[in-house]
């Protein structure tokens, strides 16, 4: 029985030739991963414990985003804290306002993570990076307090599903339209403990962007990892990016799969997830009339470069609805400064949005945009739980950066494609 | 080790947003996040929880954010143990590195009801609801993770 792509990198990480579904395994990571919210809980149990060295300074990623700038005096004192441990321990990876940007966009621009590593972070899209072709996995603050000092974490081996794609994306539709598609058949346990493999054909006409966004939300199908084969498009990402030796995993010929779905790219269309859980989707077509407070742009899943140009391509010489506020937040301080350069910036702040330096703000309710009783948004973000974008009464309507600005536009939940046959 | 006390009830899908919104998540403290523990899901929780009470839930209890502060606020609120048809992955591992016990009993999750007295043996797995006198058994833990149980912890079984 071969192994599947996760199994080769868990198995190699583990010292092992070969690993089974449900052996529990130790690993050596690549990286280990906290933000301002988890890293303060981390950092208190590594003192715990005794600890006062870290397993490798160049190795740890200490992100501020979740609640920067700064949203209060608490918030201020928990990246006060982080930054007092990272100059101590002298982490070479700490960003903070002002070179910081939302962890899961940063550290693949960076170059931080590539293809076949083994990371672990305390943020549960830490998933983002399977995108790569590696294994990335979201963990607690304890399992990154351990993570530090030693440079290993146990896992349990999963078994995988596969998610065989053909065909092409057509004209507005993107990755997180896909991404919400498979978790409304699925669910929000359809993978519980699983990978999920996505390959095929139709890798050929995901970008990077796109890949990253889907990888984002393999959490919201319960899954440990989501995890993409790596081509000349995720090659190319790395280039100039990362400057060390990454390793390429193949899944085998012979690997054993829980399940496998074809899914054809060419079939899928605008897609919205309902209150209260990302398995809530509903094609665009079939949203029906639901009327909008906000809309959010940006997060881990979609405040990339392409996410931006898309928006921006339906705002541009366009106004927001009013009544409507629209909050655009570039994910890294790249990002900004490629969209300050494009001329990006311009367009939505002439139709009307409000353009944010990059935090995870507004995605959590943490800041920069938070939803009182009664009130609608349309977000690019990951999660529609209830009360995630404010109050418990709020509601959070999940979809692709195209269908939020379009949304904007008219003030209801709409497709691109409606503004521009208008 | 046995554990006694009543049980507050919930369904499928118990997102960690719930548990303790990302609003309090500015403070690390377990009893400041403790005071908030259910919030959104349950505004009565924290007014009726007791020391040693248990929650039961359907499947995929704990799912969404990574935070450590859903076990944390559940532990510091005097909750003893949580069952549940099923865990999301990350609450689970959560769940065992802080040492929260918790059990996966889906018979347990769908005949026990909002209020029984249950008590829980970690030993054998058996859980008794003395209201119903209906016993369960539970899955018991691998033998690695009983380690890091036993030890208070992962990284007290960390500690040389």
């Amino acid at each position: 029985m071969g192994m599947t792509m996760t199994q080769k990198i868990l198995a190699a990480h583990a010292g092992l030739e070969k690993v089974e579904p449900g052996q529990l395994i130790k690993c050596k990571l690549d990286m280990v991963l906290g933000n301002d919210v988890t890293t303060p809980v981390a950092i208190n149990e590594f003192n715990k414990a005794g600890f006062n060295s870290v397993f490798d300074k160049n190795k740890i990623s200490l992100v501020m985003d979740h609640f920067t700038p700064n949203k209060d005096i608490k918030s201020a004192a928990h990246t006060k804290q982080c930054r007092e441990f990272a100059s101590k321990l002298k982490i070479k990876n700490y960003f903070d306002v002002g070179d910081m940007g939302v962890e899961h966009a940063l550290l693949p621009e960076k170059g931080l993570v590539a293809s076949g590593e083994c990371i672990i972070g305390a943020d549960s899209h830490t998933c983002t990076y399977g995108a790569l072709g590696a294994f990335s996995t979201g963990v607690g603050s304890t399992d990154m307090a351990a993570g530090m000092a030693t440079g290993e974490a146990w896992f349990k081996v999963p078994s995988a599903i596969k998610f065989n794609l053909k065909g092409k994306l057509n004209k507005y539709v993107m990755g997180k339209d896909v991404i919400l598609h498979i978790i409304g058949m699925i669910g929000v346990d359809g993978a519980l403990y699983k990978s999920m493999e996505f390959s095929g054909e139709g890798l050929a006409s995901l970008s990077m962007d796109d890949r990253l966004s889907m990888a984002n939300m393999a959490i919201e199908a319960g899954a440990k990892n989501g995890i993409f084969a790596v081509d000349e498009i995720t090659k190319a990402y790395q280039n100039g990016r990362v400057n060390r030796e990454y390793k390429i995993y193949e899944a085998d010929h012979d690997a054993v799969y829980d399940a496998v779905y074809d899914i054809d790219l060419s079939e899928i269309k605008p897609t919205v997830a309902f209150p209260h859980l990302p398995e809530n989707t509903r094609t665009v077509e079939q949203a029906g009339d639901v009327k909008i407070d906000q809309v959010v742009i940006g997060s881990c899943t979609n405040g990339r470069m392409e996410d931006m140009e898309m928006a921006a391509s339906i705002l541009k010489g366009r106004h927001i609805h009013p009544g409507v506020r629209c909050i655009v937040i570039p994910a890294t301080q790249k990002i900004y400064l490629d969209c300050m350069e494009k001329g990006l910036l311009k367009i939505f702040i002439e139709a009307g949005c409000a353009v944010s330096t990059p935090t995870c703000g507004p995605c959590l309710g943490g800041h920069m945009g938070i939803l009182a009783a009664g009130e609608r948004a349309v977000s690019t973000s990951n999660r529609n739980f209830v009360g995630r974008m404010g109050h418990p009464e709020s509601e959070v309507y999940l979809a692709s950066p195209a269908t939020a600005a379009a949304s904007a536009i008219t003030g209801k939940i709409s497709s691109a494609e409606e503004i521009f046959n208008a | 080790m046995k554990v006694s006390g009543f049980v507050h009830k919930y369904g499928n899908n118990v997102d960690t947003d719930v548990i303790i919104p990302a609003r309090y998540l500015n403070s690390s403290d377990p009893k400041e996040l403790a005071s908030h523990c259910m919030e959104d899901i349950d505004p009565e929780f924290v007014k009726k929880v007791k020391q040693g009470d248990i929650i039961v839930a359907d499947n995929n209890f704990g799912c969404g954010s990574s935070r450590e502060h859903a076990p944390i606020a559940i532990k510091e609120s005097g909750i003893s143990c949580v069952i549940a048809s099923s865990f999301a992955r990350i609450f689970y591992r959560n769940s065992i590195n802080t040492a929260l016990p918790i059990l996966e009993c889906d018979e347990a999750a769908k005949n026990i009801n909002s209020g029984d007295e249950v008590e829980i043996d970690f030993d054998t797995g058996i859980i008794t609801d003395k209201t119903t006198g209906m016993t369960f058994k539970a899955q018991p833990f691998p033998e690695f993770i009983k380690e890091i149980i036993n030890a208070g912890g992962l990284l007290n079984s960390l500690k040389k």
